[in-house]
């Protein structure tokens, strides 16, 4: 195992926690702010992708299709604020995900009868794609470099827009206390949908950034999800740099728990057996990292202390 | 009297007849929603087109969607058996709902015609009398895989495949044939869709081939971002992550790869020209391997029909097991376990006019059995 290899999974790991943040923000943001579980979250990541392959396909410019991807995702996100989930802010937990559970099978089946059961073509340009040879001999796809600079700029123009902006003080004091800030005159409807917007347009993004390599297909955002609530809840509800380092944390554990597991298990057990064992325990292994924080912090990294 | 035993023989004559008076219903339980919804699509397009070519209309076809859930799959089953009364099932993709479901089928004396899911737990000593494969047996791509990579002279394969049976099978399967070294061997995640780190260990390895199967949308993600690494070692898979639903959302990372698969669109026979040319017409795309297999299974059952009912066990068994259809594969016949003995070729994907497709370019086993015919006894 070379030092080579070792930081080109480091930065394999880095790169997927970094478009799992994409996703976390939003759904740290709508958690937080509106207090709503919104499982139909995967399914903005989809319609992102969806919108970014049918552009693509039109225009073939990529810049224009990750501006539909997240426009799209952006306006699927405040028709199902407005038409939806503004009925739930009130209700349990419990009708909030039944009712974003039905949004996800809805959304699925209206994805395919609009767009068919097989995957859709969505490829990186020719000038992000191919390799680019790092310092120190490491080849290393340039478009994963752009993925891990854009993620990174998404992050710092969320810090700048949650702690440097009015609505980003609106949202923070949304968050802390909802029936205070009506008080103060701010139109708390109008800031949910906002904030459901934003959150909406970034799972897009991510969706649309990721899709470029991965496959485009009905049902791509569910997985997405399940290991975006890991990072909130690692995170911190709420918190957006909790949401940023527990998602490099989650991708950074998960990237290298599928490399390294096996090969440690090889050093005493024989090796197909260290092979299946390992792989079953780094796919683990994400959720072991909940369970050690949750105990450490039980309202994880950067939640709020009750 | 004379009148009540007329009617007597009337009826008696109708059941003698049987097959053609009483009809015969099917029950297809397959994938049509949720992300592997394309191949069970294919399969019923290809069923349906050929029970819309024969000239029987006494067929009635019973559709289900399981949604790619065991325990969905199971109940659908149920109720087919006990209230819809269907004759015969077919129709599950994944081999993990046909285990849920064959077993307990058969052992109610239906018939099941598997158009694709041929787990190994069916053909060795799970086998049943009942249970007919018209696919392969889940080895048999794989196995012609690593017959390929033998024959090309890979000395250093890489293989990887997702954790869990099938997958398990996979490498198997590439194993039993292939005799070189292994550069490495991986289980990766189901439904995994970042390969970053499997192909920096590929780069690292000094592998001269990567054999994979990860069908579905694995293999898309799978494909593209091996592309796009700049590794550019030969790569060799079964059909699954090459079959023409997928191809198209691969692109260009997919043109020159070497897959394995039973059947191809330019196998040149007359019933596969006219099947290719019929589907196209019908739903406006290319036929995938699924299509083929749901067109064969439909005019294996079509077959047997013709000679005997479901109802007469015996009979309509020992026509199934003739297997005396025009198969779009050119020859097929069954091995002692109901599982086809067939040849499966190595293909090669290339690009005709805008669309990318598969093109045969040999012939990687022939007349190829499975590896677990010789536990099985009825």
């Amino acid at each position: 195992m070379s030092t080579i290899l070792i930081i080109e999974q480091i930065l394999n790991g880095l790169q997927s926690g970094i478009m799992l943040f994409l996703m976390a923000a939003g759904l740290t943001l709508i958690f937080g702010v509106m207090g709503l579980i919104n499982l139909a979250h995967g399914s903005l990541y989809m319609i992102g992708a969806f919108a970014a392959a049918a552009v693509a396909g039109l225009t073939g410019s990529f810049v224009l299709a990750l501006i539909a991807a997240m426009a799209a995702a952006a306006i699927a996100g405040v028709l199902v604020e407005m038409l939806v989930i503004r009925r739930l802010y009130a209700t349990d937990h419990l009708d909030q995900v039944l009712a974003t559970f039905a949004l996800i099978l809805i959304f699925s089946e209206g994805t395919r009868w609009v767009f068919g059961s097989f995957p859709l073509f969505l490829d990186i340009p020719d000038y992000l794609s191919g390799p680019v040879t790092l310092p120190g001999g490491i080849q290393y796809p340039f478009y994963r470099l752009v993925l891990i600079c854009v993620g990174l700029l998404v992050a710092a123009g969320l810090g700048l827009l949650i702690t440097r902006t009015r609505i980003g003080i609106q949202i923070r004091a949304g968050e802390n206390d909802r029936e205070m800030i009506a008080a103060l005159g701010v139109d708390i409807s109008k800031l949910y949908t906002l904030v459901f917007a934003l959150g909406a347009a970034l799972a897009g993004l991510a969706g649309a950034l990721v899709g470029a390599i991965q496959s485009v297909q009905v049902g791509m955002g569910e997985p997405v999800l399940i290991l975006a609530f890991v990072v909130i809840v690692i995170g911190g509800i709420g918190s957006i740099k909790g949401a940023l380092i527990g998602a490099l944390l989650v991708g950074l554990t998960d990237t290298l728990g599928g490399v390294f597991l096996p090969q440690l298990f090889k050093l005493f057990m024989e090796p197909s057996a260290a092979q299946s064992s390992g792989s079953a325990l780094a796919s683990m292994a994400i959720y072991i990292l909940m369970g050690a924080v949750l105990i450490w912090r039980p309202t994880g990294l950067f939640g709020a202390r009750p | 009297m004379k009148l009540k035993s007329l009617i007597l023989s009337t009826a008696l004559a109708a059941l003698a007849s049987g097959a053609s008076a009483e009809g015969v219903k099917v029950g297809m339980i397959t994938t049509l929603s949720g992300g592997g919804a394309g191949l069970g699509i294919d399969v019923r397009d290809g069923f349906m087109l050929a029970i819309g070519q024969s000239d029987r209309t006494d067929i009635e076809v019973v559709i289900e969607d399981d949604l790619r859930k065991p325990d969905v799959a199971v109940q659908l089953a149920d109720k087919m058996i006990q209230s819809e009364k269907v004759d015969v099932m077919t129709g599950i993709i994944w081999s993990n709902l046909a285990m849920a479901v064959i077993p307990s089928a058969t052992a109610q004396g239906k018939f099941y015609l598997s158009p694709n899911a041929g787990p190994s737990a069916l053909a060795g000593k799970g086998c049943h009398k009942n249970y007919f494969n018209v696919a392969w047996q889940n080895d048999n791509l794989h196995e012609a895989a690593g017959a390929y990579a033998k024959g090309t002279g890979y000395k250093n394969s890489f293989i990887l495949a997702p954790n869990y049976p099938a997958g398990q099978d996979a490498l198997t399967g590439y194993k039993r044939m292939y005799d070189g070294e292994l550069a490495g061997e991986i289980f990766t995640k189901l439904g995994q869709t970042d390969y970053a780190a499997e192909i920096a260990q590929i780069r690292a390895s000094g592998a001269d081939s990567v054999f994979f199967f990860l069908p579905g949308g694995m293999g898309i993600s799978f494909l593209k971002q091996y592309a796009d690494s700049g590794v550019d070692l030969p790569v060799v898979g079964p059909a699954f992550s090459f079959d023409q639903g997928i191809l198209q959302a691969v692109g260009d990372a997919a043109l020159g790869v070497v897959n394995t698969s039973q059947w191809n669109k330019d196998i040149d026979n007359a019933t596969n020209a006219a099947f290719v040319e019929t589907f196209q017409a019908e739903y406006g795309r290319l036929p995938s391997l699924y299509a083929s297999q749901g067109f064969d299974t439909a005019n294996l059952l079509i077959s047997a029909l013709e000679i005997a009912h479901p109802d007469d066990a015996d009979a309509f068994r020992t026509a199934l097991e003739a297997a005396n259809f025009d198969s779009t594969r050119g020859d097929f016949e069954f091995g002692p376990n109901h599982h086809p003995i067939q040849d499966i070729y190595a293909r090669e994907v290339i690009k005709e006019g805008d669309v990318y497709t598969n093109k045969i370019i040999g012939v990687a086993l022939e007349n190829h059995s499975d590896a677990y015919a010789v536990d099985c006894s009825f």
